[in-house]
């Protein structure tokens, strides 16, 4: 093909593509209005459910198949990583000495270290409730960990993180998931249906019928997933080097 | 509603200034940082647009783990480049 038809074809596709998406721009719902079609559908669904966090919901019932997708691509994401950033035979594991840490950083990340900890595993178990949950929550809680990285040091860290437990974690979230959504079978329902478990009273924690199971099962997986993928770059940052080039160097932390 | 409307705009321009300030910085550590502050910015936006669950995802994900693993590859790299390892204090 030369290059004047490979012009052709993509002015073709781009003022195609420009005229649909204008069509559909078109026809949206205007911004910021107070009714949406789709949302009240979606809370009219979340209220018969007894589920107070619509998005939640949205989710972990009525789209619980996308949110099986998403977490397996973070699973799946998160295993090439290990892949990739294995040690290879020609480096070598120097751990690092102990680091002195500015007495106000450390005092600082260790005061925030319980708190982010509690407002992460608050975060999940409130899913089903206010903002947030098993993704969000999962998150705060992995990176809260690693706050004693910055407040004392390497060493420290890898002493309360055990990365194999981690991995297994990871695994299990993951399962549980799959598990949850096969159970609702067994009661002669589709796939990740939420028929298994009664709805409960609204606005409370076990209201929502599997949404606070599955939610649990996504602060599981993707909190060992961060722990596990952070830990693969601290070791490549931190620990892992090219044999000779850098050996002296190995880090300080 | 005026005022809100302006909490918008306000929001949508700290959006549109970080994010170009983040494509001009060319300088890895730097860049990270100031992608923290993207996030952030953008976290506060999803509030305002009423997305409190998405904003907290972009807080997590965009101001947090993002910069943290760009840091984390930084050093890595610099290491590599240094034998000696004087600018990889973190």
């Amino acid at each position: 093909m030369t290059i004047r038809m490979r012009r052709w074809v993509m002015g073709t596709g781009a003022i195609g593509l420009a005229a649909l998406f204008v069509a559909a721009f078109m026809r949206l719902p205007r911004f910021g209005g107070d009714r949406h079609p789709y949302g009240d559908r979606a809370t009219d669904a979340a209220l018969t459910r007894h589920t107070a966090n619509v998005v939640s919901s949205i989710n972990f019932d009525l789209r619980a198949f996308d949110t099986l997708g998403e977490e397996s691509i973070l699973f799946a994401a998160v295993l090439g990583t290990v892949v990739l950033l294995r040690q290879t035979r020609e480096e070598d594991r120097v751990p690092p000495r102990s680091a002195a840490v500015d007495p106000w950083v450390r005092r600082y990340a260790l005061a925030a270290l319980p708190v982010a900890l509690v407002v992460g595993l608050y975060v999940v178990a409130h899913g089903q409730l206010s903002p947030g949950g098993g993704f969000q929550g999962g998150v705060i809680v992995a990176t809260a960990v690693h706050l004693l990285y910055i407040g004392v040091d390497y060493r420290a860290l890898e002493r309360i993180r055990p990365v194999a437990l981690y991995e297994v974690g990871d695994a299990v979230g993951e399962a549980a998931y799959l598990l949850v959504g096969a159970a609702a079978l067994i009661g002669g329902s589709a796939f990740l249906a939420n028929t298994l478990l009664p709805y409960g009273t609204f606005n409370t924690l076990t209201s929502g019928g599997v949404v606070p199971l599955l939610n649990l099962a996504v602060g599981i997986e993707v909190a060992c997933a961060v722990v596990v993928l952070v830990s693969r770059f601290l070791d490549q940052a931190v620990e892992i080097t090219d044999a000779a080039s850098d050996a002296e160097g190995a880090g300080t932390r | 509603m005026v005022s809100e409307d302006l909490v918008v705009s306000v929001c949508l321009v700290l959006v549109a200034a970080s994010a170009t300030v983040a494509v001009a910085v060319r300088e890895p550590v730097r860049q990270a940082l100031v992608l923290a502050v993207l996030g952030l910015a953008l976290a506060a936006l999803f509030t305002v647009l009423q997305a409190p669950d998405v904003a907290l995802s972009q807080l997590a994900v965009g101001s947090v783990l993002t910069p943290l693993l760009i840091l984390l590859s930084v050093r890595k790299v610099r290491r590599r480049g240094h034998p000696t390892g004087d600018e990889a204090q973190r």
